[in-house]
């Protein structure tokens, strides 16, 4: 567990400097995202849900986002590159950035009953 | 095996043999009309004949009962009638066809009243759902073989639950005289077998006598706490044939409740002494409200404790709309954690990764603080089988009851009110405050995060669910199913008020509850004159969707919205899962989830299918904006009488 946490910070700071030369399509992220299954656990508009968190509006930084998912050992299960290329990754990235703003929840009449 | 009477009597197999030789000889004599007209005034031959003459002439022999005396069914729906059971679910099944007859001819078809089934999960799920809003157990027949295989799920599911359901098998056992055939491939020594670990209690009743006594007894048995189902096994030879006539009738016992367990009166005042001490006190119950009193009583304690609570939602146990409502994660600063009726004590105040972790078994965790004591109340521990797991992992308790929670919550109470010294009501006061502030927040956080894809298609569960509570709210609602999984949006942002809003779910997991289930429970809330809502999950539908014909055929109006996800997405969950464990792209095989996980291409046209066994419906719906207008008509059509149902596509949770 020790050695874990010991290699983490360099490890993640690897999959930093991965991610940071991709430039993700929006376009090409809306297939990847239903592809490699986000959807199950985020839902189609990335709202989240009680089996993931929302991943947008505002998703995390490209960084961020691309350490937790290769390395992730909480619930949402690791997409390592051999099933995830860094393309594919950053384009997911970019359609997250993409989607608009949810409304305000006071201006919907059905959540102010 | 049936008790054979030696006494005078048509026995059913010489019965069968007399027949025959009276049917050849029948067909061979000329009938006695001849002497009847003999005795008529003369006429004139060319006159048409009377219409008795004519009778006469052309009728066949005045038939009489060919079994002599009383069946003894009859005398089982005598013992039946006392219960005041109002429905009989069920699938017909020649096993149980004397007593079949009997309920229908010879009772009248009332008290209990025949309900024609599809299947016999159907009848057990609609007698599962029944009890939750009525409170009274039903009855089901099956063949004790076949239909009893099929009926287990949903026993299973009744078990886990803890809801009284009586289950009679017919069965032939005598081997010797039993019909050759299908009726021996149905017949076996012990159909209850196949139940037993999880049923309370069964039995094989071999006369009438012992059919009394045994079915007062099953009754008494599922209705005291931990409720649960039973099992008859029901010989036919026992059914089929007469009563004795010489001797002493059999009587049938009266059936008196059983007043169900409580708290030894040491460890009430212990836990009293720690909930009344604690700083921050928290009580989580699952199936602790049994009837709407203990609703009533769960309310008492939490204010006077000024103790949040959290509802697991196995019954409707407190309000959600009341400050102390809180969510499960609200036992992480607990100094003392009361739990009642729960069914996983461990998974309550423990936290389990699936991640692989650990040589593939996971991460466990602590939920609580390490200091954190912990009570039980629960009947359950009264009734532990070894077979199933529905007892899950074990939990070390502090004070631990094995009685009924809402049966000591009296004592509970008053032993609290006693445990508080005046100089605590201060401090008790001021966490009552901290609970309104954090119920305030927590409402408006998940009000936002029902906002989120609030105009996505497929339509999102927070709008479906919002959608359906607009088009109820004005009515006396009550949701008895809530499948497939919509994120909790009912429990979060329903105003769950009254016992009948929210029923809980299946008990054991099983798939396939929700439909039958919702059909039952509006069964009961028909006669209570109550509209009822279900969210009726896909693959739950398609497991026995005959019982929609049973809602039309009864004329039970119930209003499903499908939670249409096209597939069943916990595994479509599970295997894309596994398959990153692996490093392992998923096998899609051209659908959205994992090759046999989805439920497209095609696509299940359910407003069809609903159409086709008599309901109202229609769909798809993938645009909520067209879900607020489907909703109103199908409410008109609900309200009318009539079971409607509306084909919604919807995303994954």
């Amino acid at each position: 567990m020790r050695l874990v946490r010991m290699l983490a910070p360099a490890v993640l700071a690897l999959a930093f400097n991965q991610l940071a030369v991709a430039a993700g399509s929006a376009e090409k992220g809306k297939v990847a995202y239903v592809k490699h299954g986000c959807w199950q656990c985020h839902g189609f508009a990335a709202q989240g849900g009680v089996t993931g968190p929302k991943l947008a509006p505002n998703p995390m930084p490209p960084e961020a986002f691309a350490a937790f998912v290769r390395f992730t050992n909480g619930a949402m299960p690791p997409y390592q590159k051999a099933i995830l290329s860094d393309e594919d990754l950053a384009d997911i990235h970019a359609y997250l950035q993409s989607l608009p703003k949810a409304p305000d929840y006071k201006s919907i009449p059905l959540l102010n009953p | 095996m049936a008790h054979k009477d030696p006494g005078p009597k048509a026995d059913r197999r010489r019965f069968l043999t007399g027949v025959v030789a009276a049917g050849a000889a029948t067909a061979m004599t000329p009938v006695r009309s001849a002497d009847v007209v003999a005795q008529a005034p003369r006429a004139p031959s060319a006159l048409p004949p009377s219409g008795k003459a004519a009778e006469a002439e052309t009728g066949t022999p005045r038939e009489l009962a060919r079994v002599k005396g009383t069946p003894g069914s009859d005398f089982m729906v005598d013992v039946i009638k006392t219960l005041g059971i109002k429905y009989l679910p069920a699938n017909c099944a020649s096993s149980y066809r004397a007593i079949h007859e009997s309920l229908i001819n010879y009772g009248g078809n009332k008290m209990p009243e025949f309900l024609t089934c599809m299947h016999e999960e159907s009848a057990v799920g609609m007698a599962h759902g029944y009890f939750k809003v009525a409170g009274k157990p039903l009855m089901t027949l099956c063949h004790g073989t076949v239909g009893l295989q099929h009926a287990t799920m949903g026993i299973y599911n009744a078990w886990c639950d803890r809801v009284p359901v009586i289950v009679v098998g017919g069965n032939d056992m005598d081997a010797a005289t039993r019909p050759p055939g299908v009726p021996t491939f149905h017949s076996a020594q012990d159909i209850n077998a196949l139940v037993r670990d999880f049923t309370k209690w069964d039995d094989t009743p071999v006369s009438l006598q012992h059919f009394s006594q045994s079915f007062v007894r099953a009754y008494k048995i599922a209705m005291t706490p931990p409720y649960g189902p039973v099992a008859i096994s029901l010989d036919a030879g026992l059914q089929q044939e007469p009563m004795k006539e010489h001797g002493e009738k059999p009587y049938i016992p009266r059936y008196v409740p059983t007043a169900p367990p409580q708290g030894d009166s040491g460890a009430v005042k212990e836990a009293a002494r720690l909930l009344a001490a604690a700083q921050n006190p928290v009580i989580v119950a699952d199936r602790a409200a049994r009837t709407p009193n203990g609703m009533r009583l769960l309310v008492q304690l939490a204010e006077l404790l000024q103790a949040r609570v959290i509802d697991q939602g196995g019954r409707m146990n407190f309000p959600r709309t009341h400050y102390l409502s809180a969510p499960p994660a609200a036992v992480s600063g607990a100094d003392v954690i009361i739990g009642l009726e729960l069914s996983d004590f461990w998974a309550t105040v423990n936290a389990y990764t699936d991640n692989a972790m650990n040589e593939g078994i996971g991460t466990n965790s602590t939920r609580i603080k390490r200091d954190a004591k912990l009570v039980s109340i629960s009947s359950v521990d009264l009734n532990t089988k070894a077979n199933y797991q529905d007892f899950q992992r074990f939990q070390v308790i502090d004070v631990q009851m094995a009685a009924d929670a809402e049966a000591t919550l009296p004592a509970l109470i008053e032993a609290v009110k006693s445990a508080i010294p005046n100089e605590r009501k201060a401090a008790i006061e001021k966490r009552g405050e901290a609970a309104r502030k954090a119920y305030a927040e927590g409402s408006e956080r998940t009000r936002a995060a029902a906002a989120l894809g609030w105009d996505a298609s497929p339509v999102s569960t927070a709008r479906m669910c919002m959608e359906v509570y607009g088009a109820v709210k004005g009515l006396d609602w009550s949701l008895v199913a809530s499948e497939g999984n919509v994120s909790n949006w009912p429990n979060r942002l329903w105003p769950l008020e009254k016992y009948h809003h929210w029923l809980g779910r299946s008990g054991g997991y099983g798939v396939g509850y929700g439909a039958p289930a919702s059909v039952g429970a509006a069964l009961a809330n028909r006669d209570l004159g109550r509209f009822s809502v279900s969210i009726q999950s896909d693959g739950d539908l398609m497991y026995a969707p005959g019982v929609l014909w049973t809602a039309a055929k009864h004329r039970i109006p119930l209003l499903a919205v499908m939670h249409n996800n096209r597939g069943y997405h916990q595994e479509v969950m599970h295997v894309q899962r596994l398959s990153n464990f692996r490093n392992r792209v998923a096998n899609l095989g051209g659908d959205m989830g994992p090759v046999g996980t989805s439920i497209q291409n095609p696509d299940v046209e359910y407003h069809k299918l609903a159409e086709a066994m008599g309901w109202w419906a229609k769909g798809p719906i993938k645009d909520p904006a067209q879900l607020g207008p489907a909703l109103r008509e199908a409410v008109a059509v609900v309200k009318g009488g009539q079971p409607a149902l509306l084909n919604v596509w919807t995303q994954p949770r």
